[in-house]
This record gives structure tokens, sequence and C-alpha cells, in this order.
């Protein structure tokens, strides 16, 4: 398939390849975790509580003595679920919203600039705070707070492709061959405006696991004791003098992912050779 | 100059109200009746319109918000419900503490992300690009908390040189200042290198190469002066980002300061406490941004053009 060929490309290079095995161990983990995890998340032994990093449990245990490479496993599930569902909604928000905006222009173009670029200037983090003050704390409200923090983003894309494309000369024939807006819309502009939003969407996965764990940290996400990389850092801090582990895996865990989540996006870039598309905005 | 700072004073006040009113609506979007929140159990039903006659909960919405915001405007944001103190004290106390946080990792992010930059793009390709280009990838991706944590355990914990937490001495800001640069450095150092480069290959500099002025003259003196225009734009857009680093980075260390108070009062509920702190982060990223366009209008008269 023609489409699968930037990947492949991407995936051949150096960075693209080990980045990519790495997303691929990552999404494992999240969708096999009962299989792969060596203990249940949330089986407590006092006893064993704050052990180093062992044979028998790799990355140590935590404060309730629970395996915290177990944890790690099922919270990969928690960032990756959130983090790409937020995502997902706010890629086709965006894209609708700024497809209509740019082909139609007018009042509505006039209301959706201002609404964007309202947010354009605050950053995500306080726009997810506000929302979620209004909608209170957990694993629901951080989906939607994400995806309306990175709406503004994908709309203004989307909106700059479309202004780009309407005027093109085969836009024009297909209108003159009697083609209704949403037909253009759907059928013309869209499926060539996509791939640099898709790959702008894809980079905003890693910053919206980095938000995701961001606002767990502060205890507003996931509740215990569901496994977050966030919520898990942030009872570890309590324990900071007696067992570090309980901070360093969870973050080397988002690190990983989302380092390799930005070179394997860079290497797309590449490969679809559309950085000046990007740039636009 | 003059005229171009009023307008784009202008322009911030209905940013200001339109986020101002979504403020105001937490506390009537969140589930359950704010007077619910006030009242004590099995109180009447006379006593509760009593108290919501009070608290001017009783009029229509619009009303309450013009109360509101007259009353914020005047600095009255009402009393904190679990810490029973006014708002404002409560953020006359923190706002100090966040400023001095943000301003100095400004001046970070912008000092040594500039000088990062511009050693990368003159020493193209060499040990110090890679390390630069390492650090901006890593900048951009490590969660700036974890990040915080990392630097809590090696150099307040294992090597004892700066305190774990609080604000009661000035070495406890260095931590914090580090940890939101990180990400301002890798920003500010990716837009130098790049608009450096961009820069290096223009006409001009190749004249100046060929009338025999000293190389070190032509990056410091012309390139970087071009490829500053970029850096501030960047930094006038993102200034935001900087700001919004201190809410987490003030959390992570137990400082006092504006993001403390508005991730405490969240946990807690404490409404009235949530909407005066954000009202005053949303109020700092505007000047910020304001700021931002003053200087980027001060350095290139194209941009003053644009908004007459």
């Amino acid at each position: 398939m023609a489409a699968l060929d930037p990947i492949k490309t991407a995936v051949r290079s150096p960075r693209g390849g080990l980045s990519a095995a790495v997303l691929v161990l990552v999404v494992a983990c999240a969708l096999f975790a009962p299989w792969i995890a060596p203990y249940a998340y949330d089986i407590q032994n006092l006893p064993g509580s704050n052990a180093e990093p062992s044979r028998t449990h790799w990355m140590g245990t935590d404060e309730f003595g629970r395996d915290l490479m177990s944890r790690i496993i099922y919270g990969a599930r928690t960032s990756l679920s959130v983090a790409i569902t937020a995502i997902s909604i706010s890629v086709v928000s965006g894209l609708t919203l700024g497809a209509m905006a740019g082909y139609f222009g007018g009042w509505f173009d006039r209301a959706v600039t201002a609404v964007v670029d309202l947010t354009w200037s605050f950053p995500e983090i306080l726009i997810a705070l506000i929302l979620i003050a209004i909608i209170g704390p957990g694993v629901e409200s951080v989906m939607v707070a994400i995806s309306i923090a990175y709406l503004a983003q994908f709309t203004r894309l989307t909106r700059a492709q479309i202004m780009a494309l309407k005027n093109e000369t085969y836009v024009e024939a297909t209108a003159n061959l009697g083609a209704g807006h949403f037909h253009i819309i759907f059928r013309h502009l869209l499926p060539n405006a996509l791939t640099p939003v898709i790959v702008a969407g894809m980079l905003a996965t890693g910053d919206a696991i980095i938000l995701e764990a961001t606002l767990g940290f502060f205890g507003l996400g996931a509740q215990p004791p569901t496994p977050s990389w966030g919520a898990m850092m942030s009872s570890g801090t309590a324990q900071i003098f007696i067992a570090p582990w309980i901070i360093i895996f969870p973050g080397l865990a988002i690190a990983a992912t989302v380092i390799s989540i930005n070179l394997f996006g860079d290497a797309l870039i590449e490969a679809l050779d559309i950085r000046n598309r990007l740039r636009s905005v | 100059m003059i005229s171009f700072f009023l307008k784009r004073l202008l322009l911030l006040i209905p940013v200001f109200l339109a986020v101002s009113v979504v403020i105001f609506m937490i506390v009537h979007l969140v589930p359950g009746d704010p007077i619910d929140n006030l009242v004590q159990i099995n109180s009447s039903p006379e006593q509760k319109a009593a108290l919501a006659a009070r608290y001017g909960l009783d009029k229509p919405l619009y009303q309450q918000y013009a109360i509101w915001l007259g009353k914020a405007l005047t600095g009255d944001l009402g009393d904190a419900i679990i810490l029973r103190r006014p708002v404002s004290d409560l953020i006359a106390q923190n706002l100090p503490h966040s400023l001095s946080l943000g301003a100095l990792a400004l001046l970070f992010s912008t000092v040594v992300g500039i000088a990062a930059g511009v050693l990368a793009a003159i020493y193209k390709d060499s040990w110090i690009d890679r390390v630069t280009m390492t650090l901006i990838l890593l900048g951009s991706t490590v969660p700036s908390f974890w990040l915080g944590l990392l630097l809590i355990m090696l150099f307040a914990v294992q090597l004892g040189w700066f305190p774990v937490s609080g604000a009661r001495s000035w070495d406890a800001l260095i931590l914090p200042v580090l940890t939101i640069g990180l990400g301002g450095v890798a920003l500010v150092a990716r837009v130098t290198r790049v608009a450096m480069m961009e820069t290096a290959r223009k006409d001009f500099v190749m004249m100046l190469h060929a009338k025999g002025v000293p190389p070190w003259q032509i990056e410091l003196r012309h390139v970087l002066r071009h490829a500053l225009l970029p850096v501030v734009t960047i930094l006038s857009l993102r200034i935001g980002w900087i700001l919004g680093g201190a809410v987490t980075v003030e959390f992570v260390f137990a400082r006092p300061g504006l993001g403390s108070l508005l991730i405490t009062s969240l946990n807690q509920r404490d409404y009235p406490v949530v909407q005066g702190a954000l009202l005053m982060l949303a109020i700092a990223v505007m000047l910020g941004t304001l700021l931002g366009d003053i200087v980027q209008a001060a350095m290139d008269p194209r941009v003053r053009e644009r908004i007459k």
C-alpha cells in the first residue's frame, strides 16, 4: 500500500527504527498488561514495602509493597488510553472546525478564529486546570481537559491547510461540475489536508502523555489504586529519601515513550517531506 | 510606539472579559448548587434563601457576574472556604514567590538558550552542537516535574547542596529555576540555532566575509542581531508556557506561590481561591504576552506597522 510507504521509510532510518521499537513495546505493555506483568498491580505486601530493585522485583516495590514494574506496565494503559483518546477527539473536532472555518469564511470563521486565538496564548496546563476546576478531577475529566486544551492547535493547522487548498483549480472544477460544499470539503479538501494534521496529532500525543502525568501528579487524574505514571510519582515523593526508585522508573517510562514519539514523528515528517506545511502555522 | 502599546492593551480587554466569564462560571458549572456548599445541613429553605440573598446568589447570572467582576477589579475576591481568609490576602502572600520564580526562569531560559543556540550554530556538527541538540530533545520531552524530582534527589538529598523544598532562603530558588529553565532553554536554543544558520546564508553575510571582517564579529554583531527577531517572536508567543511551568514546579518543590495555591485549593474544592488564583495566572500570562509583543515591536518596525 502506497500510504504505508512513508512509515516504512521512517522505520528504516536509525532513529525511526529504534523509536518504533520502543513504541511497539509500550503499546504491547498497555494491550497485554495482565500477561506481561509479573504481579497484579494492586496486591499489597506491607512487610516488603519500599524494597529496592532485586531479582524478585526488578524495579523494587512501592510504599505498600506493590511490585513497581507491574504497576508501570499497567500504568501504560492509563497513560496511552487517556492521551490517545483525548488527542483523537481533539484531531477530529479540529479537522471539522478548521475545515468549516477555512472553507466558508465569514462570521463563522471569525468566531472560530477569535476563540482559537484566545486560547492560543494560554499554556495547555492552565486551560486543563480551568476545565478540571469545572468538571472535577478524574480520568474522564483529564481526557476532556486535554482534548479541549489541544483543540486550538489542530483547528488552526487545518484552517491554514484548507485556506491554501481551496483556491486550487481542481476545487473550482469540482464546484463547476455541481459538487456541493460538503462533498468538496470531505471528499477533496480534507484528504489533502489530513497528513500534516495527523502527524501533528501524533506529536501532540507525546505532550498529552506529559500533561496527563502532570495532572495525575497533582492528584487530579486517575484515583488510587488505578496505576498511572504521574500519580505513582506523586506518592513516591513521600519516600524520596528512602525509595527513590518509585520516582525514577515511572519517569523513565514517560521520558522513553515521549522521546520515542518525538523521534518517530520527526522521522515521519522527513519521510513525508511536510516540514514546511507544519511550520506554516 | 506608545500608540502600539495602547492598541495592544485595548485588545487585551475582550480577552480579559472572556477569560473572566469562564472563571466566574466555574462556581455555577460545578455539580450542585453553590449555596449547598455554604449552608449547614438541615437548614430550612428560609435560611437558605436568606444566605442566598446575602451572597447575591438569588440575582440573575449576568448581575452576579457584574458584581463579582466589579469586586474582583477592586481587589475583593471573596473569602476562602477552607482557609477562612480573604482570597486577596492569600494571593498577595503567594504572588511575589511566583513572580520571582517566573522572572528568573524567563531570564535563565533567554540567556542560556541564546548562548547555547549561538554556539551550536557556529560549531555546527561538532560535539557542542550534538550536546545542545540532545539537551533540546530532552528539554522538550522530559516532564518538568520528574526533572525537578531528579534534581532534588541528586542535589538536595544526596549532595545536600540546596534545600529540598520551601522558599526560606535564596538558594531554594536555584533548583526550581533550573527545572523550568531546561524546557525554556530547549525552546530558545532550537529557534536561535536555526535562525543563526539561516541568516548565515544571506548575501550581506557573504559580503562581510568578503570585506574581511573577523568571523566572530560577523556572528555576534551581524548574524545574531538578525537571528534574534524570530527568538523574540517565539518568546513572546510562549511566555505563557514558561509561566505555566512555574505552576508545576512550585508544587513539586512545595514552594509557596500561585501554582501551589491553585493545585491545593483544586484538591480541596475551595472554589473562591481557585477562581482568584486562575484569574491572577491568566492576567500574568496576558501581561507576559503583552511584554513580549512590546519587545518585539521595539526591535522590528514591521511589527509596529502591521498593527496599524
